[in-house]
């Protein structure tokens, strides 16, 4: 009885998400058939699906997993190089949708190997040292993708660390990668109804993992990591397990975000993009899923509504970030707002309040 | 000669980021949080010795001074109004918080005194005591700056180390650090031992402000951001926590980056740098000179 | 409570939506500008103002530029309608934070708002993304200062007001070539800026087929660049006697500050983003004695144009312009210009406009506070003198 009921929870729980999701889709498809959409908020549409991927599979490291990681945007980076070579190179020779689904996998699969580079020695680590190590390695692909010069002529391929003329191509070669300038000229190949696929799609991966054998394996580590593997559970293996699956949808996320400009740069996958995504997750409640996927939602939107405020617009975004971080995580302040809560209820209703049970 | 000359630059650059990675590793050793602002409250001490120094003719030491109080202050004040309330909080919050403390620094620098680069005067320049150095007939010299970041580190170092070790609050601050319940059961106060910290971090980014920016004089509202990070890592190089560590780390990044401009790539210093550190870690997962703690079950 | 906070979340997402969906039209402010007095239609023809948007970075590591732009169409906006006597342009400026998505929203903003006519983006990066957009809309964009020939190539509507980064470096290797100003050319430039890595990549072939030698080619990048004391000595002891400096003028500055320190006094070269050199607050000129640029835009120029821009600008914002000012003021002055020729007014929509500007474009001569006779071609790219200053006490002197 008491994990059928567990079990119906979760699942009730996952299917708000769903629901949510989908939610938005409609209403966002309402909106345009009805011509209220603007070009602003139809613009953010894939950024919006693509951070929301990426809160989500960090929240399965940050959250699920407990370890702390800043270079999510370096997985994101390896994703949307591969990805989007694949999708310009391939662009006119096999039809578009067969060409997107090679970009997403091949950028996914890119992602994840480098997930397992990584994950490998450096989760054998732990707390500070991790972030440390993940921050390193996501400043290591910004610095190397941004020295990174790629092209190809009828000679076969060709490749520099220096600069465009070191590559040594014929003169009618075709540049892919061109260091600093990145990748221009990228047809658009994301959508909105591709971004929902893809925030489903990593919904499903993500939510089952979780709410399986593997996920409770998983979440055992992040609890006592010492009690999980005095009973047997092999810790390497589940550990690298979110890890890598962590990595291949940031990967896709990647690519999905640099399927919608014309050009691609390594700089845009810095720290900060590492620390925008870490702050989608915590704000979002660190292992909530469904949080992460509104306060991506939310955060990406925000900034763009306080336009009107101009150079005051980081500022008053700066001071949210604080102050919402100091009510929600606060111990005092949650004391106080349960307090408030209490007494507001306590007024409206006479009725005993149930004891929370953990 | 040449590589010399490289070797001088790097340990150059290096003191300053040993400088940086000392008011780091205080924080992080006592208050155990990774304060992201740190490199922005350098940036401020920067502005700050920029118009004693620069704008008003104050006396350099003067200036360096001022700068300290008004960092001081600010440090404090930052740790009260956000660090404090989340001191029990997950380390996450407090971490998301340092970063939107960087942000909101960056963004009212930007607004008091606009993002146009200001070239900063250097504090040591018409100094009577500090000269550059020359050697082998001219080929190579030595900057009055690099002398006294070089000076100024030790001395610092050293000032650090006798205060924890054989000062009453120094050793408050080593409790709270081991164990901040016990040392609140011993009596020790805890919340003033932190705001002590966080006034000794922030008063030596007062001084590591105005030799970074005495050394390397472009001063914007980002300046402090990536010297911060370099810093941090160097912090964590050596071992988060142990002050020779943030000097040993320093310095070791520095002369890192600038021999692997010097002969590998200048682009690729960066992630050189960063891949001499995963190594680092791997090998030793507590940096050069940390502790190795042990879990207990 | 976990419950009440999601689904205040939630909540408020659909509000912020119904918020986002219904700011269709003109709820923006324009940034700092009276243009949006009263229109007096006086004249026979239309009268409707024509929206002209900004896009640039505010905020951020690049804003000094973003911010010179932002001022210089400013002024010129300002001063083309005081002239006339009626609103000839309403302007808005958005911020893009130097960042191809932030450009993204910004130009989609800018959409929202009306906007007719993109004076922008203010780097290249951006642009590149913004052009892209750009070419599927068929909306008129004249870049001040987005100099990737990228840019330009991306479509028929995208022009230029500067000059392509290939451009300034041939014709800075041929300007060095001619007047034998050096024999062993040294370089450092920015590799992680597009701008940079350009210059230096056509540069670097000019200078080869004028068969001088380059003995040292250094980089930095945005995250490196606080010490740039090794590529200097790089240079020093590869003996350059001239080092080309294709960046912008902080760098540029502390390169100048780091060679002085060594005691290394070769010839140095820049491009147009070297110009605001001078007027770095706390900056000794007299380290800048010397320098060479090739810039389009001189504040000490003598000519007309140059010194009631020069002054206007310095009244109304306190600063001596820089060249990112002076061409994005050129911009709004050469619009005005087609307005002038009857090619364009306020009714016509976006791809009419972008139809007559084009057509304009290409057969019309500018001339600006950037050079007289500026001339486009088809693909966008302007071609006006090159002019080369030397720094002589503190002051640009025409360089012989």
């Amino acid at each position: 009885m008491f994990r059928l009921k567990n079990l119906r929870k979760s699942t009730k729980s996952n299917l708000i998400t769903f629901g949510i999701v989908i939610g938005f889709y409609l209403v966002i498809q309402l909106l345009s058939a009805l011509g209220m959409l603007s070009s602003s908020l139809s613009g953010q549409l894939v950024p919006i699906c693509a951070y929301v991927i990426l809160a989500i599979s960090l929240n399965l490291t940050v959250g699920i997993l407990g370890e702390l990681s800043l270079g999510h945007a370096g997985f994101m980076s390896v994703g949307a190089f591969s990805g989007t070579i694949v999708w310009t190179t391939l662009y006119g020779q096999v039809p578009n949708w067969l060409g997107l689904l090679l970009a997403f996998v091949v950028g996914g699969a890119v992602a994840g190997l480098f997930g397992f580079i990584v994950g490998v020695p450096v989760l054998r680590l732990s707390g500070d040292y991790l972030a440390i190590v993940t921050l390193a390695f996501g400043e290591i692909v910004k610095n190397v993708m941004n020295a990174c010069y790629l092209g190809y002529d009828s000679k076969g391929i060709h490749f520099s660390f220096k600069d465009a003329a070191s590559m040594g191509m014929e003169a009618d070669g075709t540049t892919i990668i061109n260091g600093a300038i990145g990748i221009t000229g990228i047809k658009k190949g994301s959508t909105f109804i591709l971004g929902i696929i893809l925030v489903i799609l990593t919904l499903v991966v993500i939510l089952n993992l979780i709410n399986s054998r593997a996920g409770r394996a998983i979440k055992s580590i992040r609890d006592n990591e010492i009690a999980a593997r005095s009973v047997g559970i092999n810790i390497t293996k589940y550990k690298l397990m979110a890890f890598i699956t962590s990595a291949v949808f940031a990967g896709i996320a990647g690519v999905l975000y640099s399927l919608n400009y014309s050009s691609l740069v390594a700089k845009k996958f810095d720290y900060n993009t590492s620390i925008l995504i870490l702050v989608f997750v915590v704000l979002g409640g660190i292992g909530n899923i469904r949080g992460s996927v509104i306060a991506a939602a939310l955060l990406t939107v925000l900034p763009e509504m306080l336009r009107s405020l101009n150079d005051y617009r980081m500022l008053i975004y700066a001071i949210v970030l604080i102050l919402v971080m100091i009510f929600s995580q606060s111990p005092q302040v949650v004391a106080w707002r349960k307090r408030m809560v209490e007494m507001f209820r306590g007024r409206f209703s006479k009725r005993p309040q149930a004891k929370e049970v953990q | 000669m040449q590589f010399l000359s490289y070797l001088i630059n790097g340990i150059s650059l290096g003191s300053v980021y040993a400088l940086i990675a000392l008011g780091y590793t205080m924080v992080y050793g006592i208050a155990k949080m990774l304060n992201f602002a740190h490199g922005d409250v350098i940036m401020i001490g920067s502005y700050v010795v920029f118009f004693a120094f620069g704008s008003f003719g104050l006396n350099p030491v003067l200036s360096i001074v001022l700068s300290m109080v008004v960092c001081t202050i600010l440090g404090v004040a930052i740790e009260r109004v956000a660090y404090r309330p989340l001191r029990e909080a997950p380390s996450l919050a407090v971490l998301i918080t340092a970063i939107g403390m960087s942000y909101l620094l960056q963004q009212v620098a930007q607004l008091m005194w606009t993002s146009n680069a200001k070239s900063f005067p250097s504090v040591v320049a018409n100094s009577s005591i500090f000269k550059p150095v020359s050697l082998f007939d001219g080929q190579l010299t030595i900057s009055a700056e690099t002398i006294v970041t070089i000076l100024a580190c030790v001395v610092i170092m050293v000032l650090l180390l006798y205060f924890i070790n054989c000062t009453s609050a120094g050793h408050a601050m080593q409790a709270v650090s081991e164990d901040r319940g016990a040392a609140q059961l011993m009596g020790v106060n805890v919340n003033a031992t932190i705001s002590l910290t966080f006034a000794i971090g922030s008063a030596l980014a007062a001084v590591a402000g105005a030799l970074l920016c005495s050394s390397y004089p472009s001063l914007q509202p980002t300046t402090g951001a990536m010297p911060g990070i370099k810093a941090f890592v160097a912090a964590v190089f050596g071992g988060i926590g142990s002050i020779p560590g943030a000097f040993l780390g320093g310095i070791l990044l520095g002369v890192i980056e600038n021999l692997s401009k010097a002969y590998i790539s200048t682009q690729l210093s960066d992630a050189i740098v960063f891949l001499v550190l995963i190594v680092v870690l791997l090998v030793k997962p507590t940096g050069l000179l940390g502790k190795k703690v042990n879990v207990k079950v | 409570m976990k419950k009440l906070i999601s689904a205040a979340l939630a909540s408020a997402m659909v509000l912020s939506l119904a918020a986002c969906g219904s700011t269709d039209t003109g709820s923006n402010a324009s940034t700092g500008t009276d243009s949006t007095a009263t229109a007096e239609a006086s004249n026979t023809g239309s009268t409707t103002p024509i929206k002209l948007g900004g896009i640039g970075p505010t905020t951020g590591s690049a804003a000094s530029y973003g911010i010179a732009v932002m001022q210089g169409e400013e002024l010129a906006v300002n001063e083309i309608n005081e002239a006339a006597g009626y609103t000839v342009f309403e302007f808005s400026f958005e911020d893009d934070e130097h960042d191809a998505e932030k450009a993204m929203n910004a130009y989609n903003t800018l959409k929202d708002w009306g906007m007719q006519v993109l004076l922008g983006t203010v780097t290249s990066t951006p642009s590149l993304s913004v052009a892209g957009e750009t070419v599927n809309d068929n909306m008129f964009m004249l870049t001040p200062s987005a100099s990737a020939v990228d840019v330009v190539e991306t479509g028929d509507n995208v022009f230029q007001m500067c000059f392509t980064d290939p451009n300034q470096g041939v014709v800075s290797a041929d300007y060095i070539a001619e007047n034998a100003l050096g024999t062993k050319i040294g370089v450092i430039y920015d590799s992680s800026d597009a701008y940079s890595s350009g210059i230096y990549t056509a540069f670097k072939a000019e200078i080869e087929a004028k068969g001088l030698e380059i003995v040292a080619a250094e980089s930095f990048t945005s995250d490196n660049k606080s010490d740039l004391s090794t590529q200097v000595t790089k240079c020093q002891n590869a003996g350059a006697d001239l080092v080309f400096l294709p960046i912008y003028y902080n760098e540029a500055s502390q390169i100048l500050i780091a060679a002085d320190k060594v005691g290394y006094k070769p010839t140095f070269f820049g491009c147009d983003g070297m110009d605001g050199i001078l007027s770095i607050e706390g900056f000794d000129t007299s380290l800048a004695e010397g320098l060479m640029l090739l810039c389009p835009f001189s504040a000490t120029a003598t000519d007309e144009t140059t010194q009631k821009f020069v002054a206007s600008y310095e009244a109304a914002y306190g600063e001596t312009p820089i060249q990112f000012a002076a061409d994005a003021y050129d911009c709004v002055y050469a619009i005005y210009q087609c307005v002038q020729n009857g090619s364009i007014n306020g009714d016509m929509s976006v791809s009419e406009m972008c139809e007559a500007l084009k057509a304009d474009f290409t057969t019309m001569t500018f001339n600006g506070t950037t050079g007289e006779g500026q001339t486009w071609e088809a693909n966008g790219m302007v071609s006006k003198p090159p002019r080369v200053y030397v720094v002589t006490n503190g002051e640009y002197a025409t360089a012989e």
